[in-house]
Formats: C-alpha cells, sequence, structure tokens
C-alpha cells in the first residue's frame, strides 16, 4: 500500500467522525473538539486492524494520531521497523 | 435455540456448564446471604485458568479466544453473578496490562494475575465521580523519583480481597492509572454491604492517604489514564458483563420453565395460562437476542475488528435491560415464593439491576450507542445503500 492509499484510508475512516467537514491531510483532529469517548479506541483498533501493526504504549503520543499525515507517518514508521527486523 | 458454536467452543461450554452445575450453582445463594465469597472457590477458577484465561500464553495466560471467555462469563453468570464479577474486575485489569502497560508491568503482574496468585480488582469510581469518569478527583502529585495519592474510592467490587488495585488519579490536571497494591502504606480499605445485588462480591470503599507510589506504577501515558486505560479496561467489562446477563437470562428462563411447570393455579399448572406463556416467550426471545448480540461482539472482538467497541455497547445495553426485565418477571411468575428467599430469582432481580448500573450505565450506553449511529449512517443517501 502506498502512502497515498494509506491517507486515502484513514481519511475515509475519519470522515464519519466530522460529518460535513472536509479534513485536511495536515490538520489537527483534536482542534475540531471532542468526538466522543469512543472515539480513542476505535482510532487505535482501526489502525491496528486496517493496517496490521500493533500500537503499543510508546507510540500512544498524541502527536501521533493528530492528522492523516501523522497517522500515516506512524503507519510507515511501524511497518518499517516491523520490516527491518 | 442452541448458539452456533464450532465443536472447541462447544466443548469448552459444555465445560463451563459442568463445573459451574457442580461448584456453583447450588452454593450461590448462600454466599449471597453471607455476602461472601468463599476462597475455596476462587482457588476453584484460578486452577481452572480461568483467571487468565485470554492473557498472551508468553505470560502465563491460556492465550484463548475472547469468544470462549464470553462462553466462561455466560456460564458463571448463570449460577453467580458475583463470581461472573470476580472475572469482570480481574479481567479488566489484565487486558487493560496487557494492552497498555509497560513491558516491565507486564512481566511483573500478567503472570501473578494470569494464575491467579494475585487479584486485582477496577478502582474509579468515588464517592462524588461515577458516569463522568474524566472528573476523578483522587489526586496523585509526583513526588521525587514516585507520586503520592491522595483520595478515595468507593463501590469496589471485590476490593476487599484483591492485591492490587489498578486506580485513576488526576496528576496536575491529566488523568493517571496507576497499579497500587493493597499493602501499601497509606490505604485503608472499608467492606460496603447490604447492596440490592452481587452482593457476595466483597465491595469496598477505598481511602488513599499520602500513599507513596513508586514512578513505575503508571500505567500507560500520564493523560490518557480515562480515555485509553479505562476505556479498555471497561469495554472489556461491558463484554463480560453483557455474557454474564445472558447468564442470568438462561437462568430465569430454567427457573420459570420448571417453576411453572410445578405449581397449580385454578386446577392446571400455570404453564396453561397465557398471560404467563407470555412472559416466557419474552424471556426465551430476549434471551435468544441477548446471546447472538454477545456471540457476535466475542468474533468482532477476536478479529480485532474496530465495529468491536460500539456492539459491545449494545450487547451490554441490550443484554442488562433484558436480564433485569426477565428477572423482574421471573419473580412475578414465582409469585411470594418469588419474593423469598427460597427460590433464587430474588437474586437474579438485584444482580440484573446492578447490571444496568455499572460500566456505563443503560444511559450512558444510550447516550454513546446514539453517537455510534449518528457516526456509520450519516449522511448516505437512501438509494444507496
Ligand atoms: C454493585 C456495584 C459494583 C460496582 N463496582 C465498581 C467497581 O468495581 N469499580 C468501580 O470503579 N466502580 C464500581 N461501581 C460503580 C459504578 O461504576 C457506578 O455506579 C456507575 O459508573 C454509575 O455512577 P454513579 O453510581 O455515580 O451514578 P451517576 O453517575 O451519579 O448517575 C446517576 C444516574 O444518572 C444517570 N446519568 C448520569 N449522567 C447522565 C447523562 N449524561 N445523561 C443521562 N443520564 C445520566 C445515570 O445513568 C444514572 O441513572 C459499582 C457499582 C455498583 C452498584
Amino acid at each position: 500500500m502506498t502512502t497515498e492509499h494509506s491517507k486515502a484510508k484513514i481519511a475515509g475512516y475519519l470522515a464519519r467522525f466530522f460529518p460535513g467537514h472536509d479534513l485536511r491531510e495536515d490538520e489537527d483532529i483534536f482542534s475540531l473538539g471532542f468526538v466522543n469517548s469512543m472515539f480513542a479506541m476505535q482510532l487505535v483498533t482501526f489502525v491496528e486492524h486496517d493496517f496490521g501493526i500493533t500500537v503499543e504504549n510508546e507510540d500512544l503520543e498524541l502527536d501521533n494520531f493528530r492528522s492523516i499525515n501523522a497517522i500515516a507517518r506512524l503507519v510507515e514508521g511501524k511497518r518499517a521497523a516491523t520490516a527491518a527486523g | 435455540m442452541k448458539p452456533h458454536l464450532s465443536p472447541e467452543q462447544e466443548e469448552a461450554r459444555a465445560s463451563f456448564r459442568a463445573f459451574v452445575d457442580e461448584e456453583i450453582a447450588s452454593r450461590a445463594d448462600e454466599w449471597h446471604r453471607q455476602e461472601r465469597t468463599p476462597p475455596e472457590i476462587v482457588r476453584r477458577l484460578a486452577e481452572r485458568g480461568y483467571l487468565g484465561w485470554t492473557l498472551p500464553t508468553g505470560f502465563g495466560g491460556g492465550g484463548r479466544h475472547m469468544l470462549t471467555l464470553g462462553l466462561l462469563a455466560g456460564e458463571v453468570g448463570r449460577g453467580c453473578s458475583s463470581l461472573r464479577s470476580l472475572i469482570t474486575v480481574h479481567s479488566m485489569v489484565g487486558h487493560a496490562i496487557a494492552r497498555w502497560g509497560s513491558r516491565a508491568q507486564q512481566a511483573a503482574w500478567l503472570p501473578l494475575l494470569a494464575s491467579g496468585a494475585k487479584i486485582a480488582a477496577f478502582a474509579l469510581s468515588e464517592p462524588g465521580v461515577g458516569s463522568d469518569a474524566q472528573s476523578v478527583e483522587t489526586r496523585a502529585r509526583l513526588d521525587g523519583d514516585g507520586y503520592v495519592l491522595d483520595g478515595q474510592k468507593k463501590w469496589i467490587t471485590y476490593g476487599q480481597v484483591a492485591d492490587v488495585f489498578l486506580v485513576f488519579a488526576q496528576c496536575e490536571g491529566a488523568p493517571c492509572a496507576f497499579l497500587v497494591e493493597r499493602n501499601r502504606p497509606g490505604v485503608t480499605i472499608e467492606p460496603i454491604t447490604g447492596l440490592i445485588g452481587i452482593k457476595a462480591s466483597e465491595t469496598a470503599a477505598i481511602r488513599f492517604t499520602d500513599c507513596r507510589i513508586p514512578a513505575d506504577a503508571l500505567v500507560g501515558r500520564r493523560g490518557l489514564g480515562v480515555s485509553h486505560v479505562a476505556a479498555a479496561a471497561l469495554d472489556s467489562g461491558r463484554y463480560t458483563v453483557a455474557w454474564g446477563c445472558v447468564g442470568v437470562l438462561e437462568a430465569c428462563l430454567e427457573a420459570c420453565v420448571a417453576y411453572t411447570s410445578e405449581r397449580m393455579q385454578f386446577g392446571v399448572p400455570l404453564k396453561q395460562h397465557q398471560l404467563v406463556r407470555r412472559m416466557i416467550t419474552d424471556m426465551a426471545t430476549e434471551l435468544s437476542a441477548a446471546r447472538l448480540l454477545c456471540l457476535e461482539a466475542g468474533r468482532l472482538r477476536d478479529a480485532k475488528d474496530p465495529a468491536a467497541i460500539a456492539a459491545t455497547s449494545m450487547a451490554k445495553y441490550f443484554a442488562s435491560t433484558a436480564a433485569a426485565r426477565a428477572a423482574s418477571n421471573a419473580v412475578q411468575i414465582h409469585g411470594a415464593n418469588g419474593c423469598s428467599s427460597e427460590y433464587p430469582v430474588q437474586r437474579y432481580l438485584g444482580d440484573a439491576k446492578v447490571t444496568e448500573i455499572i460500566e456505563g450505565s443503560s444511559q450512558i450506553q444510550q447516550i454513546t450507542i446514539a453517537e455510534y449511529a449518528y457516526q456509520e449512517y450519516r449522511g448516505i443517501p437512501r438509494n444507496a445503500r
């Protein structure tokens, strides 16, 4: 999956949380206001499930989940780490 | 009406069922009256691996599927909701550590929890804070290379006997989760008795006074204690509570089928009266529906699907409200006998009521599930579905 694919998938998933808002790839999703109590967990589970990675305690920086670009970077970083060893 | 299970799942269910029938069901009323869980039965759960069922095998757990954990909670819940609560709170903490604990915390705690050598409890609620979990008032102050806890927790299931608590506190305005051993200086535990349900679950209030804990007691990041650590634990808790309610529904139905077949009024067994049969119909239908929602939640959890979170909320919401309806009707069907302690149905009523309040009350589930509905069905035109 290319970065563009990943970003499109992430954007597709996030769209449901921000109805009527055209989310930019670098837009801070946390600045858009509180979503709901399930959001944090759903987002982690989505990233793990759809990209086949494991989000660990160390990855739980809000900065890693702040935008479409940030999540795509996290996914690529995790994949590169897995591939390397 | 049998659930569609694989042969291995069916075998697991049969062995849970036999264990519950032999060692739990006939003694649950006595534990309920004494408001106590005998340590021997906790040891029996531990011996059979039931306290570490889904924990990773690398840490001494059973590495089993969420689906069979559900079957276990359902069978134990059929016999005794208090004991099901033990599985619930203990596995909530185990799950939170497996999910968000550091490697060192996992290595230190998971083998102890998996074997049942240590019992864990979940300490979120406070005298002034329940549904609004982000607002916990217990404080954690940074002090040298550790923290100092001050505050109180209330309604902590198995708090009287647990060896370790997953405690939620604010540290400089950031919600945090900590693992706190019961024998730390500054921890005081007071039993709570006289509850309406899960009466044998050795509930306690806990006070922390200048309680010093090391830096490595923090689970997950500072600030993510509620949104991630408590959320993971509560999601796991909702799952086993939902299954426990399936067990209560089944126990109600079994009790009512037996009673209405024997008890005579107006010259015929109660089961000949259509208004009684209607209550049996609702019980049987809602038992089936609740079980299917729980099975679906279990399958999604095993697939690590993000939809599992909402599916679990729905299963918990439906199963707990259905169990409360069924238990209320079970008492109705048993008449005065149902109001007495000679029959277990009055125990089911109190136990089922509690499940509508814990792990997010029915109102909190209604709020969350509606949010999910708006999230999933937003703006999709009718003809495109
Ligand atoms: C037997 C038992 C065992 C328990 N075990 C534990 C345990 O092990 N660990 C632990 O941490 N806690 C435990 N609890 C506490 C439980 O989690 C809380 O009772 C629960 O979170 C509800 O909080 P509350 O009781 O403070 O009610 P409140 O939050 O004060 O709510 C009271 C009522 O108002 C409703 N309400 C609240 N907010 C809203 C809203 N926004 N919209 C609409 N309605 C609302 C609620 O649904 C409820 O009906 C236990 C409770 C019981 C009864």
